[in-house]
């Protein structure tokens, strides 16, 4: 894509997060609800396939045009890029890294509209950082599949139209693990009710349970091929999604360093603005460079995995830095806003809970330490 | 139906503006995007079009440099193709020579519709559209809040400071719209990226057989003799609340007459 025409989308996109979403965020938060309005106008502008490939109707963004867009849309309550989130991210991916280009033709033009919502189902009651170990299980049957399992806190399951299930379909560990699509409509498979959240009102998460669901052999991702190859399809497909995420943070940590300035202007006490007080002024300089920092290393992580050089570490190190950025810029946020900050009804306190999010999912902090750790120090690492 | 709007592509009113010290109206040397009080006239002439079938909206413009971004905007939103004048010989233009300008290239489009804002953001004289009416020997409706046409007639309700009127009006005519009358779409990425390849018709003033003479500065009947900054306001009044607050404000609404 040209210079002028992602100029052109990333001011579009400003001007409708910030016309349009920015002034119904509390409500969203309250009512834990996006209006249908926004996410029409979502729909329409094509937010919910800017990262699936030209070829099958998307927008086709490079990682790094990806994270400029993301920045723009991070600006907002994180509720209106999890609309989409999955499309684009989790679990689109799972049919471009894993899927045969019959299932890529069928499901990926459905997905880039918005048509199809898709959700990424690989965590589960008893396997969350590591889903290696996970127990939801496909049996041949036929030349289909019967599911039997649970998976847990699934982003857009209660309004998804297929999920992308890991289940096993060999022995243990990774190896032994397969991709589904399976229709959220399929005899067995119950959404629950949606899970009550500290945070990012308006974004949706369920369990789901699998009761003898049965699948056609067009549901096994990759086709005959794909047998076992689950594991290898979730691990490329969340390298991408860490970095989507990094950039989400740091488009957060843009609007929470321009409500803290904005507040470090406005109000006074002794007299004067308390941004003319140097411990205030401290805080500020440490938000805006974790903000520069943060972004500087998304955009790293970005080059490198377009041009294929480093698809392991740096969306880990993306991941890990800039979700633990976002949360001391949240907290000093909250800080120089003093008791306001702690009042519902404050942005800043609503990104505070927001915010928190972003080093528990798509890996923990602790498991991107552990990848990146791992990844450098080798075969020692294992001891 | 051919639905012609005009846009104006100005200098981004968020960044710092200047005036030309030589000429003191605005420096538009640096990039332009849509006048945002053109998105709405763009706006309606979709939806009217969208209603009429075989309908077409073509923009028209007069830009120095060949700028064609904000056109690009315009034509993300859905329109179909545009034509602009671009010549050196249009610096330092006023109101009647631009018309004069517009007005040849609308005549080009063959309108049976011409949508314009009813002023621009940068310059605010609010005459174009009418003289371009006056030019192209159309009738002219102006301030209209709600515009409708069946291809023949258009039907248009007109603010005025105590409602609005009923106008009816055969076509060909002007319609100047006034900002915030509809909800400008937002472009979508695909229509953004058609645009790119949408034809925009890049015209001299010898292409419209216009004589430089009598347009641009050359032509120019009006002249900038003086720029003075506006009075700055007086700081306004401050009234603590010592429990009277409610009635000083009830008095303060009564000796405005607006209660
Ligand atoms: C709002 C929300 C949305 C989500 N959306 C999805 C989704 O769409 N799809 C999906 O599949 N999943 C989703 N998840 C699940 C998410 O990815 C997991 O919650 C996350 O990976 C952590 O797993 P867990 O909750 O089981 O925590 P646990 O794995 O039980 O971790 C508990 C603690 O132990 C630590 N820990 C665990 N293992 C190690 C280790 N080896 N070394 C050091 N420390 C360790 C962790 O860092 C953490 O601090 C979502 C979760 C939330 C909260």
């Amino acid at each position: 894509m040209d210079a002028a025409e992602l100029d052109e989308i990333l001011r579009t996109v400003r001007a409708f997060v910030r016309d349009r979403v920015v002034p119904l965020e509390a409500q969203i938060d309250r009512e834990d609800e996006v209006p249908v309005v926004i996410r029409d106008a979502a729909k329409e502008m094509g937010l919910f396939g800017f990262a699936i490939p030209e070829a099958y109707g998307g927008l086709g963004l490079t990682m790094t045009e990806e994270c400029r867009l993301v920045f723009e849309l991070g600006y907002t309550t994180p509720a209106l890029r999890s609309l989409f989130g999955s499309n684009n991210g989790i679990a689109g991916h799972v049919l471009l890294e894993g899927a045969t280009d019959a299932q890529r033709q069928r499901w990926l033009p459905r997905i880039a509209t918005g048509e199809v919502v898709a959700a990424f189902a690989l965590t589960e009651p008893e396997a969350g950082s590591d889903p290696s170990g996970l127990s939801t299980a496909a049996r041949r049957d036929g030349d289909g599949w019967v599911i039997d399992g649970a998976k847990r806190y699934i982003t857009n399951a209660p309004v998804a139209d297929v999920l992308m299930v890991f289940a096993r379909t060999g022995g243990p560990g990774a190896g032994g693990i397969s991709a589904f699509m399976v229709p959220a409509d399929a005899p067995g498979l119950r959404v629950a009710p949606k899970d009550a959240k500290m945070g990012q009102g308006g974004a949706w998460t369920a369990d789901v349970t699998f009761d003898a669901v049965h699948v056609g052999p067009e549901a096994l991702v990759g086709g005959d091929g794909g047998v076992g190859r689950g594991w290898s399809t979730a691990m490329r497909c969340l390298a991408h999604g860490r970095i989507h995420i990094a950039a989400l943070c740091v488009g957060m940590a843009g609007r929470l360093v321009d409500e803290t300035v904005a507040y470090a202007r406005a109000r006074r006490q002794s007299g004067r603005p308390i941004g003319a007080f140097q411990l205030v002024q401290g805080m500020v300089a440490d938000s805006v460079t974790d903000l520069h920092a943060g972004r500087a290393v998304v955009l790293d992580a970005a080059r490198a995995y377009d041009e294929g050089s480093d698809r392991r570490v740096a969306p880990s190190v993306a991941k890990y830095f800039a979700s633990e950025m976002v949360g001391r810029v949240a907290d000093r946020a909250v800080q120089v806003h003093g008791g306001a900050g702690y009042m519902r009804g404050m942005a800043v306190e609503r990104f505070y809970r927001d915010a928190r999010l972003f080093r528990i999912y798509e890996g923990t902090s602790q498991i991107q330490q552990l990848i990146i750790a791992r990844n450098v120090i080798g075969d020692a690492a294992r001891g | 139906m051919h639905v012609v709007v005009c846009v104006k592509q100005i200098p981004d009113p968020a960044a710092p503006a200047a005036l030309k010290p030589d000429t003191r109206t605005l420096d538009r040397s640096g990039k332009l995007i849509l006048d945002d009080s053109d998105s709405y006239g763009v706006e309606m002439a979709l939806q009217l079009a969208g209603n009429v079938e075989g309908s077409e909206v073509i923009l028209v413009s007069m830009a120095p440099g060949g700028e064609t971004s904000g056109l690009r905007t315009a034509l993300a939103m859905g329109a179909s193709k545009a034509i602009l004048v671009s010549d050196d010989a249009l610096a330092g233009s006023d109101a009647l020579s631009t018309a004069k300008v517009l007005a040849a290239a609308i005549r080009r489009a063959e309108p049976d519709l011409v949508i314009a804002a009813t002023e621009s953001t940068d310059g605010y004289t609010g005459t174009v559209p009418v003289q371009i009416a006056e030019l192209l020997d159309m009738p002219s409706v102006t301030f209209a809040k709600r515009v409708t046409t069946d291809g023949s007639t258009v039907t248009v309700e007109r603010q005025t400071e105590a409602g609005y009127d009923d106008v009816e009006s055969p076509m060909p005519v002007v319609v100047t719209v006034t900002a915030g009358v509809v909800e400008p779409r937002y472009p979508s990425f695909k229509g953004i990226m058609a645009a790119k390849t949408k034809p925009v018709d890049v015209l001299s003033l010898a292409d419209l057989g216009l004589d430089p003479a009598q347009v641009g500065g050359a032509g120019a009947r009006q002249e900038m003799v003086d720029v003075a900054d506006a009075e700055s306001r007086g700081a306004g009044e401050i009234v603590v609340d010592d429990g009277d607050g409610a009635q000083r404000i009830v008095a303060f609404l009564e000796q405005l007459k607006v209660i």
